[in-house]
């Protein structure tokens, strides 16, 4: 198993460049004011925030899902969307078909057939611990078991970079674990890029090797920290000081993002 | 949701009571309703008893159903050309209905130029529009077709409309980032999310163009060139056949009934794996 690229800024070649990116909704509200962020093959970079902070926003506009009103993504290397997945806060699959017809969806939508996407499908499947459900309906599996789908349809096209807008944040506890430690595995063996949305300080200082820390009204970055801890990050990194310590941190920046976020004209702290 | 057998089951008075409460329920659902009919038609029969009725007046229940049996040659070729008129008008307003929606579904502005006009063509009493398609169309029985398509296809065309704009957004963008063409979109996300909606449209429609059908037959029909159930009610009313009328309308009332029946058990039959609408509850 290769080990996930180290921290050390610079090392890793530069994926995804954000210079200046603004995006202004027709209504007037400023979702985000001149973000600037480096994303580098191999990261898995955790964005940070309360909510109205426009790290959704962010997400989408990486994804293609909405265009900047300013600004520029800078791509490097030939990408195109399907070197993109995207996993949604709910597990968003189609109710009336299986899991197998779900994770076959991305590579059915480029004209593969299913006896050719078969082994892809099947290994995915397997990848998320989900081998055995091929025939269940969604409606048929927990909500954990939802995600796993998700994440595999997402992940069966092998695409370079996945982008997840706070996959976990509707599950209970111990679900989330198990699937922060399934994420990290397959993110590991798989080495692609990961951006993930979250509010939750834990779960991006336990998955991140960067927390990009956002601010709201407008939404802008507030202050990046990074997350030297090793990989493989399990139990004992949960329970250990070092993990607390960061997860101090983190939520020490967290706190003044969310105090300078509060203008004049907001609900104050 | 696994099967229990409850009868090994020590039940708390609350849990037993909801399981008797159940049961009871289930017997009910079909006991209550045929238990009433037959008060009604044994009430029907008593009042032409003490009244001494006239049966071209109001006929008994028995004479009722002897002359369905003696009439039976008759009444069901009639009820083949009624049905034939109801099914076609219903495969065409399917057709219709459906086609007209997803053209409508390629552009909100499409949707916006047409819709009312579909709507129009709904509320306009069909008995009024008959006349012209009578000086229009030659055809008897593309005349009665067009009738029933008319009175049929709106609920069709309303209901898939509203199921093919009803898609969750994130499946939309799913689509989306997944490079899906608009007939892809249209194919695996669009139509099968529908499915629910049409159904439900289909049903009302199903009854629909059973009506469609005789009122278009009662309007033709005095022209004396179709022989559907509907000119069947009118000759016998001419002359005076009360049992024969009545025989004719349980036959139609019946028909109504079995095509709810069959298309519910087809939405059914579909929508059981997925749909909240044909779950069992679960507690």
């Amino acid at each position: 198993m290769a080990q996930a690229p180290m921290t050390a800024s610079g090392e890793s070649p530069m994926l995804l460049a954000l210079r200046h990116v603004g995006k202004v909704f027709s209504n007037g509200v400023t979702a985000l004011s001149d973000v600037d962020l480096a994303i580098r093959e191999g990261d898995f970079l955790s964005l940070l925030g309360p909510s109205g902070c426009g790290k959704s926003t962010a997400l989408r506009l990486i994804a293609g899902l909405s265009t900047p009103t300013s600004g520029v993504l800078d791509w490097r290397g030939s990408i195109d969307r399907s070197n993109i997945g995207f996993v949604f806060q709910e597990p968003t699959l189609l109710p009336w078909a299986d899991v197998f017809d779900n994770v076959w969806l991305p590579l059915r939508l480029k004209g593969i057939s299913r006896a050719k996407a078969m082994p892809a499908v099947t290994e995915m499947l397997a990848r998320v611990h989900l081998t055995g459900f091929e025939n269940a309906v969604p409606r048929e599996l927990s909500g954990g078991m939802k995600m796993r789908v998700s994440i595999a349809r997402a992940m069966v096209t092998k695409p370079r970079i996945l982008l997840m807008d706070e996959p976990f944040a509707a599950l209970d506890e111990i679900t989330r674990f198990k699937l922060n430690n399934d994420l990290l595995e397959l993110w590991q063996d798989e080495r692609f890029t990961v951006v993930f949305v979250t509010h939750s300080v834990f779960e991006s200082v336990f998955l991140s090797n960067r927390v990009v820390v956002m601010a709201a009204r407008p939404g802008r970055v507030h202050a990046e920290l990074a997350i030297d801890a090793a990989y493989p990050r399990d139990e004992v990194f949960r329970t250990s000081p070092d993990y607390a310590a960061l997860c101090r941190q983190a939520s020490d920046i967290l706190v003044n993002a969310i105090n300078t976020s509060a203008g004049p004209h907001h609900d104050g702290h | 949701m696994t099967a229990i057998d409850q009868s090994s089951l020590t039940l708390d008075p609350e849990e037993a009571g909801r399981v008797r409460q159940e049961r009871l329920e289930r017997i009910g659902r079909w006991v209550l309703p045929l238990a009433i009919m037959i008060l009604a038609i044994w009430f029907w029969d008593r009042v032409c008893v003490w009244n001494e009725i006239p049966k071209y007046i109001l006929p008994r229940p028995g004479v009722v159903l002897q002359t369905l049996y003696d009439d039976a040659g008759l009444l069901f070729s009639s009820l083949l050309v009624t049905l034939r008129i109801t099914f076609l008008s219903l495969l065409l307003a399917v057709i219709g209905g459906v086609g007209l929606a997803v053209l409508f579904a390629q552009s909100k502005w499409v949707e916006m130029s047409f819709f009312p006009f579909a709507i129009v063509l709904q509320v306009t009493p069909i008995v009024a529009i008959f006349p012209l398609i009578n000086i229009y169309v030659n055809n008897q029985t593309v005349k009665l077709l067009l009738c029933a398509w008319i009175v049929a296809f709106f609920p069709i065309l309303s209901n898939t409309t509203l199921g093919l704009n009803s898609v969750d957004r994130n499946l939309r963008d799913m689509f989306k980032l997944n490079g899906a063409t608009h007939w892809q979109q249209l194919r695996y996300l669009r139509l099968p999310a529908a499915m629910p909606y049409f159904l439900g449209g289909l049903k009302i429609a199903g009854g629909l163009s059973l009506i469609g059908a005789v009122v278009a037959e009662f309007v033709a029909g005095a022209q004396g060139q179709s022989s559907g159930l509907a000119s069947r009610i009118i000759e016998a009313g001419y002359r005076l056949n009360a049992p024969r009328l009545f025989a004719a309308l349980i036959l139609i009332s019946l028909t109504g009934i079995l095509i709810f029946l069959v298309l519910s058990l087809v939405s059914h039959l579909i929508l059981r794996r997925w749909h909240e609408s044909a779950l069992k509850q679960e507690r």
